[in-house]
């Protein structure tokens, strides 16, 4: 426990003192805060547009302002975590493995299972701190709409986009571990990552094939969370996700020691 | 305190370690003397428990290094060929890192850092970045990530690689100054240090040891015969003729003066047969003139490349 902490410590020490950490999180927040806008004034023209149509044809309009702002803004985050993992994780092993460290950490007290697990919740940790400025911008709009929507609403996107950001952080972790090479790392991840989101491909034919990919294709469950909605199937399907690349990485770093020649 | 019983260890169908046994005694410092690609570094990373023998066992403290690594990988303090250190660290941090994954406790951590700063000269670099250091630095501070848990057994691969002559004997004297409450394993392909530092010598070769004992024995065992090294002015002709009628006397070498020398002379004598005083006295009694006549015994460079080079034996056999 001892040694996955010093791990732990010791990538979140180097996501902040090299430039990485603030590279990242304020190119995020960049991308993210021009989006908003650019999301909410889309909204507003929009909700406008429905008044007038509601005026004109009588009855209330039942557009839903701010949960079509909320949704716009997960999808978006979606596709920028798609872009942001690849390049979280491309050094994780293979940065260690071109310095020689490996070779500090396996003849170390310390299990594979501390030294995976250590990292991969580093990365993590940087993702959630990258996406927590970001939720002050839904804030505001909660706090400014009329009526207000569920907090709850809010919980569950941003559940979603961590789940999500987890999944590929762990996909792209073991990616990492099986080249010596950063750039094969990163252009690997984002190509298994697209793969994995585009296989709900058939979603609109009702083959059974269909159905299984949909049900693996990472960004499905994401939108029952964009819109609100935690599902235990999803939770399950992500959770399983993690584990297993988890698991795949463990696998891999220990096989280090047999490969290596 | 450390057994090796036919250790084995092949990638594909090369050999890189072949049947190797060895025992390393308690607080004793043990030299792996071999050409580079010999097999030093590939034993050592199966001792430490990076990985492991195709065939043979390893143990360190009476732990199997693969079925009880963990408990070996407590016991072990390990530099790699490379200094295994985070360029963006400073010296300090990074031997709190290293000292929590060796599992020291929060309480003995910063009086551990401070000895292993001391011991390796770094205590007023102890805040400075790593990739600030130079070369001869970080390896120092891998060194000192080596000795920061107090490990009864410390395998150093190549520990003066890239020092400066200082730095060298800094080192070097430090590996003696651990022995006794360490046992050490340290390798090498520089002769000079395992008869500086170490109580015995492995010598292995293409993954086979050729030779494993003292220093001192190995120089004794393989003197053989005594060379006897001559610098004089004498005629090159006569002088080989003289040498000649001297029983004994034998492999007769001689390089022309350099400027300002003299001409050398190399003589090889049979074992147990002194024959520098018969020299002197012809060489005088020619009336030549004499400027040095000294015995020089077999060095651990010589053993070496006997033991190591086909073409040397070879050489030596034919003539």
């Amino acid at each position: 426990m001892g040694s996955l902490y010093a791990i732990y410590r010791k990538e979140m020490g180097h996501y902040f003192v090299s430039p990485i950490a603030y590279i990242f999180i304020g190119l995020f927040l960049v991308l993210t805060a021009f989006f908003f806008n650019v999301i909410l004034a889309e909204v507003i023209k929009q909700t406008f547009q429905m008044e007038m149509q509601g005026m004109r044809f009588g009855g209330p309009s039942d557009f839903d302002a701010p949960a079509a702002v909320m949704r716009s803004f997960f999808g978006l985050l979606s596709t920028l975590v798609l872009f942001f993992t690849p390049i979280l994780t491309m050094g994780v092993y293979a940065e260690e493995r071109k310095r020689g460290t490996m070779e500090l950490l396996m003849t170390s007290p310390v299990s594979e299972l501390e030294i995976v697990l250590g990292k991969y919740l580093a990365s993590l940790s940087l993702f959630a701190l990258m996406l927590l400025p970001t939720a002050s911008y839904m804030i505001f709009m909660v706090l400014h709409s009329d009526p207000r929507p569920p907090w709850s609403m809010l919980a569950a996107g941003y559940a979603g986009v961590l789940l999500l950001g987890g999944s590929l952080l762990a996909l792209g972790s073991f990616v990492s571990s099986l080249t010596e090479n950063q750039l094969i790392a990163a252009v690997v991840t984002f190509a298994a990552s697209l793969f994995i989101w585009v296989l709900d491909i058939g979603r609109n034919s009702d083959s059974g094939a269909s159905a299984v990919l949909q049900y693996l294709s990472v960004i499905r469950h994401y939108e029952d969370f964009a819109r609100g909605v935690i599902d235990t199937s999803s939770l399950i399907y992500y959770g399983s996700f993690i584990a297993l690349f988890v698991f795949l990485t463990v696998r891999s770093v220990d096989s280090m020691r047999w490969r290596r020649a | 305190m450390i057994e090796v019983q036919d250790l084995t260890k092949s990638y594909g169908a090369v050999t890189a370690v072949d049947h190797v046994s060895f025992t390393v005694n308690k607080g004793e410092i043990l030299g792996f003397l071999g050409p580079n690609g010999a097999g030093k570094t590939t034993t050592m990373r199966i001792l430490t428990g990076y990985m492991p023998a195709t065939h043979g066992t390893a143990r360190v403290a009476g732990f199997d290094v693969f079925r009880d690594s963990m408990e070996v990988r407590r016991r072990i303090g390990y530099l790699p060929e490379n200094p295994p250190v985070y360029p963006d660290m400073t010296v300090e941090t990074y031997l709190d890192f290293v000292a929590r994954i060796k599992n020291v406790p929060a309480e003995r951590r910063p009086a551990r850092i401070d000895d292993a700063l001391r011991k390796t000269n770094l205590e007023d670099r102890r805040s400075e970045l790593i990739k600030r250091l130079s070369r001869g630095y970080k390896q120092r501070v891998g060194i000192a990530q080596a000795l920061v848990h107090d490990p009864e057994v410390i395998i150093l691969d190549e520990p003066t690689v890239g020092l400066d002559p200082k730095q060298i004997i800094e080192v070097r004297n430090l590996i003696k100054s651990l022995a006794g409450n360490h046992t050490i394993i340290l390798s090498t392909h520089i002769l000079p240090e395992v008869s500086m530092t170490c109580d015995r010598v492995v010598i292995i070769n293409k993954g086979k040891i050729a030779a494993v004992d003292t220093p001192q024995n190995l120089t004794s065992q393989l003197k053989g015969g005594q060379k006897i090294r001559i610098e004089t002015d004498a005629p090159e002709k006569p002088l080989r003729d003289m040498l000649a009628q001297i029983p004994g006397a034998s492999r007769v070498v001689i390089e022309p003066a350099r400027a300002g020398g003299h001409q050398a002379v190399t003589v090889e004598a049979a074992q147990g047969n002194d024959i520098r005083n018969q020299i002197a006295a012809k060489i005088v009694e020619h009336g030549w003139p004499l400027y040095e006549l000294h015995g020089v015994s077999l060095s651990l460079e010589d053993i070496f490349l006997e033991l190591t080079t086909d073409d040397a034996a070879h050489a030596q056999a034919s003539s």
